[in-house]
């Protein structure tokens, strides 16, 4: 499970040898994020972002299962109780703010642990389970937030549900059924409620049990890096703790302070005003707009305005959403180039780019009303999204000229730290997916 | 797996041609002119103002309430929104963070009146105590429309939340009432123009008027005053633990620079030995 010159655990103290061989749980912590895992030791501050992610979900978690404590899951007095929380609740207005507002750190955290594996190529062989247990964690927050989002049940939460239900009654033959299932009914009310918040309670364990497993995954091959090279020996790691556990701790402390910035001064700026209006079935706010992490999604979603091939422009909208995030758990066979990182790929790190600029902009025109000039913007854009996965990508890989990659991990860093060890030519077999695995 | 990477590769490709043409084959349609938004046109965006409770720089990371400012939103209310708006979600035990005595709290609370179950159990009326809330104006929202011509007066105590920029936009529209209605805007006889709100045409009457509430503390009556004073006090109503929040936020982001700090000092620590030798 790790490189054969991890360190050991060796219990040192009665106790410790007691419960190792009957529990050895202080093993299994010393060798998962413990001084047992040897890691690259040339991860950067992108390399943060993983336990920044599993911070978050635990403030999730925290504030969320106290805010259950005085939260109504009842369409007549849902949005009161949410305000008794905010007024009358020791502290309430903090754990409310901290949920809302940590809702979008984790989404901003987890988009840049996302672009960070997409930058260094971390869903290559030997990560591709890795990569998909990941996406599954991120259908499930997505599942998750949307629900959560509901409960409050203001303007926004009742025709974002109505809306993001509705999708499913463009699919043909079953959709209508479908949605009344998914509801309990034919629009969002009481059974409605009370569903999202039995699965919004339920889910952010289930997504944890997933990050076991995307943890677990991950020692297998061990943490990819920023040369996208494999550990080759001993030189090119150094053991999790102390040395990731000191990086990581600054890199919360970080966290925290913008985190708590927007918690205590600015909590409402990433959300909707709308919100703030109890739900009315009667009266349709002039802009429904989901949460700003939907953004790019949403716009992907509006961006089919014409009907093709006999299917209606609504349900290309429905399938393009969908479509737009399951095509990633194809990535590890559409990019085929054996360089994993884009430091040594100069076409792709170019394409990377204009990549994440296409789902900023994406993300701004899903903000927008659905008008001139968001809509074509959103399409040529949604073109652009699709075509950067599924035809731009793997021609790329094909036929790209890549860099030549170092021999190892340290040479890398000694390079970079003024050495002039000569890079090695043609490095497909050595800094590549053909390398030998970890074992 | 090079060979099901070729059959992915080619299965991608004709997905994605297949995505890229159907969406772009809607880019191309021509668009109907989109007819002129005459709302878009004149709505204005709210008159940005320094607001005490936003502290330095107007930033919102200091500053406190001006007790005797919301003293006097309150008073606007009272004598003048409350005959139509109700603050439901305000107990009158609340307004001492106004600065009222506990006397004066419940004097206040005994102005008005809340439903009560006599010794028979019928429903009677009784003056409320400081436990209450704010009694509603109407019954319910068929007696409200039905009192008001068939216009909502919205309850008050989250309106500064619930409108973009509320603070502001609540003293613009206070101010923003105007007797010239641009030509092209079609605005219903019975409703008033005003730029700030949404659709320009609101149907509450201008509420405010010069002299209008005379204040106690020699405050001079202007529209002015009392547009910044009932924004100001709808604003605590709306959030009142904005005091707390942020001298708990201060505290907070104090405690969390200096554990930062340490934090980055023992990072340094750790790693000096790693970065003055590599290899």
């Amino acid at each position: 499970m790790s490189f054969p010159w991890a360190k050991q655990y060796a219990p040192t103290s009665e106790f410790g040898k007691y419960m190792d061989s009957r529990l050895p749980l202080p093993r299994f912590v010393y060798n998962s994020l413990g001084a047992g895992y040897p890691t690259p030791k040339n991860l950067n501050y992108f390399y943060n972002f993983g336990v920044l992610a599993g911070v978050a979900l635990v403030i999730q978690i925290l504030t969320g299962v106290i805010l259950g404590m005085h939260f109504a899951a009842d369409t007549s007095v849902a949005f009161d109780s949410v305000e008794h929380i905010m007024r009358d609740v020791n502290s309430g207005w903090m754990f409310r703010y901290m949920h809302a507002v940590g809702a979008s750190f984790f989404f901003a955290v987890v988009y840049i642990h996302i672009f960070r594996g997409l930058y260094y190529g971390s869903y290559k062989p030997p990560r591709e389970v890795l990569w998909m247990l990941g996406l599954v964690i991120f259908l499930l927050m997505m599942a998750t937030a949307f629900m959560g989002y509901v409960l409050v049940w203001g303007q926004m939460s009742f025709w974002g549900a109505a809306v993001i239900t509705g999708l499913f009654s463009a699919l043909p033959l079953v959709g209508e059924t479908i949605q009344t299932w998914l509801l309990g009914g034919f629009s969002p009310d009481n059974a409605t409620l009370n569903r999202f918040f039995s699965l919004h309670y339920l889910l952010p364990f289930v997504t944890f049990g997933v990050i076991i497993l995307h943890v677990w995954s991950l020692h297998i091959p061990g943490s990819n890096n920023p040369t996208g090279v494999d550990v080759k020996s001993e030189q090119d790691t150094i053991p999790f703790h102390p040395y990731y556990t000191s990086k990581d701790f600054f890199g919360l402390g970080v966290y925290l302070l913008i985190f708590s910035a927007f918690v205590f001064f600015m909590p409402n700026s990433l959300g909707e005003a709308d919100n703030y209006i109890p739900a009315n079935p009667l009266s349709t706010p002039a802009h429904i707009v989901p949460e700003w992490y939907f953004w790019p999604f949403y716009a992907i979603l509006r961006a089919f305005t014409t009907d093709f091939l006999f299917i209606p422009a609504k349900l290309w909208g429905v399938i393009a959403m969908f479509a737009s995030i399951l095509l990633l758990f194809f990535l590890p066979w559409l990019d085929t180039s054996p360089v994993r990182s884009n430091k040594y790929r100069p076409l792709n790190r170019a394409l990377f780019w204009v990549f994440v600029v296409v789902c900023f902009v994406l993300g701004i025109a899903g903000g927008k009303p659905a008008e001139e000039p968001w809509v074509r913007l959103s399409q040529v854009l949604t073109a652009y999204y699709f075509a950067h996965f599924l035809i731009i990508l793997p021609l790329v890989s094909r036929f790209e000229k890549t860099l030549p990659l170092p021999n190892s991990i340290s040479e890398a860093v000694l390079t970079k730290f003024g050495g002039n060890t000569p890079p090695s030519s043609g490095g497909k077999a050595v800094g590549g997916i053909a390398a030998q695995p970890a074992e | 797996m090079p060979r099901s990477g070729s059959l992915v590769q080619t299965g991608a490709l004709l997905v994605g041609l297949l995505f890229v043409v159907t969406v772009l084959w809607g880019a191309v349609q021509p668009r109907d002119a989109a007819p002129e938004d005459v709302v878009k046109k004149y709505h204005l965006y709210p008159e940005q103002v320094a607001w005490e409770h936003n502290g330095a720089g107007n930033l919102g990371v200091f500053g406190t309430f001006d007790r005797a400012q919301l003293q006097r939103g309150f008073q606007v209310f009272r004598e003048v929104c409350s005959a139509c708006h109700s603050l439901n979600r305000i107990a009158f035990r609340d307004l001492s963070a106004l600065g009222y005595s506990e006397a004066e709290v419940k004097a206040i609370a005994a102005e008005y009146e809340v439903d009560a179950l006599d010794e028979y159990g019928d429903v009677i009326k009784k003056p409320a105590t400081p436990a209450d809330k704010f009694p509603l104006v109407y019954a319910n929202e068929v007696a409200a429309r039905s009192a008001q011509g068939g216009a909502l007066p919205p309850d008050l105590s989250l309106i500064t939340k619930a409108r973009p920029d509320g603070t502001n936009y609540l003293r613009s529209l206070m101010l923003g009432y105007r007797d010239e209605v641009p030509s092209d805007f079609q605005k219903p006889d019975t409703l008033y123009y005003n730029p700030w709100f949404h659709s320009l045409a609101i149907a509450m009457p201008p509420p405010l008027s010069d002299e209008r509430v005379e204040y106690a503390d020699g405050t001079k009556g202007t529209m002015d005053n009392y547009a910044s004073d009932i924004a100001v006090f709808l604003t605590w109503a709306a959030e009142p633990k904005l005091e707390e929040r942020k001298e708990r936020g201060v505290a907070v982001i104090a405690f969390l620079f200096i554990l930062t700090i340490l934090g980055y000092l023992s990072y340094k620590k750790v790693w000096r030995d790693l970065k003055k030798k590599p290899a």
